[in-house]
């Protein structure tokens, strides 16, 4: 056999041949593009269909995470630390820029299009039945992508993100009865939701650990797995909509 | 008959494996894929080598800037902060919009008009609420981001941001008889007159989807109404009492 065919069949698990069987069983015993259907509508892969806006953001979302993992082996979340560390990347790290402006802009073009996707998927009515409850799974999965960037924000421990993140935090303050500014509020300002999110009254060392987890572990988690339920969702529902 | 096409409706046994014409994942949609993906691959790139991600000096919580926005995506909502307080700005209106946006699939009340197609003319309310907040939201966020200088104040992008700006505007508070009077009459016309001038729409969404759906939607005019009655009449409260202002 061929070293190069024989190297193929190792990875790919199918032949280089071509026929309409080859084509399905390409598709079916591959990991990656298993989640796909063998076969799928002719009008929903058109570009302008899609425009590719749910795919792109879940390559931003891969992206963004194996940049992060990259950061995580040189960032500290310790707030005598962090900053320096992010100094660290910026100058010491070989590719340490780099990597961090891949994971930032990344970050900034999946925020751009979630919400994109969302609007496509409104304006083509994809929402209808069967898909309404993928909506809903989306709606929380625009939800976690503003607070996954959110959190993250935090993180560099610098003038720009310490105050914006404050700008946002402050609006627990003023929930309504669970804030201890807000409108018919019960609880002081040592029990109330801005306390609990920034384990403190002011954001410090207990915030910053608790964005981390938030960053690193839970939001990305969370996110993973509705993808998971709603990529699935989409199989299920007979694939990507179409004209009735 | 008219039982038969809604349960037509809600089950739609064609929808979940319509007849249609297919093609083959490899090579027509994995080639798209990798194309989409090879093009972003490039622009990030790009992007990453000719742009740093900001680092400015370490956090200093005694020292506040000048001007201090939340990340861009927020600033829409920082923006709201001129035309409601924080309760409102901070905490009921995200809560309501994603509560407007996960209703969409329910309290629309057509479950096959405009489905896989870009029909702008067959559902022209439903767009255009959507296509309105949506807009609104970006338009928020891109007055915050760029025409917001030091103290919030407003500088058009030909203005000098290191200029101070002086604020003369005096701002007034209806009386609360007047405010009260204005938002039940915004309300009540809101989710009464649309009931008597479209009487399908309100018949076939029923009296639970028309109520929600109005609701909601006079929520998102809210905000212009806001901006409106503070600009143009330099109105800052609708309602003033001793525990909360809107
Ligand atoms: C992390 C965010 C998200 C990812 C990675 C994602 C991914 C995808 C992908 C890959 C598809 C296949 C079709 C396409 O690319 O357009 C899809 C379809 C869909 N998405 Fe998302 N999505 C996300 C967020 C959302 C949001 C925010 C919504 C709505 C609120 C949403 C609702 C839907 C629906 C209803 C479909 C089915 C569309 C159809 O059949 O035409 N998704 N999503």
């Amino acid at each position: 056999m061929n070293i190069i065919v024989q190297m193929w069949r190792s990875i790919f698990r199918t032949g280089v041949a071509d026929s309409p069987v080859h084509r399905v069983f390409r598709v079916v015993v591959n990991f990656l593009l298993h989640l796909h259907p063998a076969r799928v509508s002719k009008d929903g892969i058109k570009l302008r269909y899609t425009f590719c806006l749910g795919g792109l953001s879940l390559f931003f979302f891969i992206v963004t995470a194996v940049t992060g993992g990259f950061l995580m082996i040189y960032y500290y979340p310790d707030v005598d630390k962090a900053y320096a560390s992010m100094k660290d990347i910026d100058e010491i790290v070989p590719f340490g820029t780099f990597m961090r402006n891949l994971h930032r802009w990344a970050a900034h073009l999946m925020v751009i299009f979630v919400p994109l996707h969302m609007l496509r998927v409104f304006l083509t009515a994809a929402y209808k039945p069967p898909r309404e409850f993928n909506w809903v799974i989306g709606v929380n999965l625009l939800l976690l992508t503003f607070l996954l960037s959110f959190t993250g924000y935090l993180l560099p421990w610098d003038q720009l993100s310490y105050w914006a993140v404050t700008v946002g935090t402050t609006m627990a303050e003023n929930t309504p009865i669970l804030g201890a500014q807000g409108p018919f509020s019960v609880l002081g300002p040592e029990e109330d939701m801005h306390f609990i999110l920034l384990g403190g009254t002011t954001i410090g060392q207990p915030t910053l650990v608790r964005f981390y987890f938030a960053h690193c572990v839970a939001l990305p988690g969370a996110l993973a797995g509705l993808m998971a339920l709603h990529f699935w969702r989409i199989r299920k529902a007979g694939g990507i909509s179409r004209p009735l | 008959m008219a039982n038969k096409t809604k349960e037509d409706a809600l089950l739609r046994p064609k929808d979940v494996y319509p007849k249609e014409e297919k093609v083959d994942t490899w090579p027509y949609l994995v080639r798209k894929e990798l194309i989409a993906i090879l093009v972003f691959s490039i622009v990030l790139v790009v992007w990453s080598l000719v742009m740093n991600a900001p680092l400015e000096d370490l956090a200093n919580p005694s020292l506040t800037p000048k001007e201090s926005k939340a990340p861009w995506y927020f600033v829409g909502l920082q923006e709201l902060l001129v035309y409601f307080d924080p309760w409102l700005a901070g905490v009921v209106l995200p809560t309501v919009i994603l509560i407007g946006l996960t209703l969409i699939p329910y309290i629309d009340p057509d479950p096959v008009k405009g489905v896989g197609q870009y029909a702008f003319k067959k559902r022209i309310f439903a767009m255009f609420c959507f296509i309105f907040g949506f807009t609104m939201w970006f338009v928020l966020v891109g007055v915050g981001q760029y025409l917001r200088g030091p103290y919030w104040s407003f500088y058009w992008p030909w203005e000098d941001m290191e200029v101070a700006k002086q604020v003369e505007v005096t701002l007034t508070n209806l009386p609360l008889p007047a405010g009260i009077a204005l938002i039940v009459c915004f309300f009540a016309l809101g989710l009464t007159i649309p009931a008597a001038v479209f009487k399908n729409f309100y018949w076939k969404a029923g009296l639970v989807r028309y109520y929600i759906t109005m609701t909601l939607f006079m929520f998102m005019m809210f905000v212009p109404l806001k901006m409106i009655l503070r600009q143009v009449f330099h109105i800052r409260y609708v309602i003033t009492t001793p525990w909360f202002n809107i």
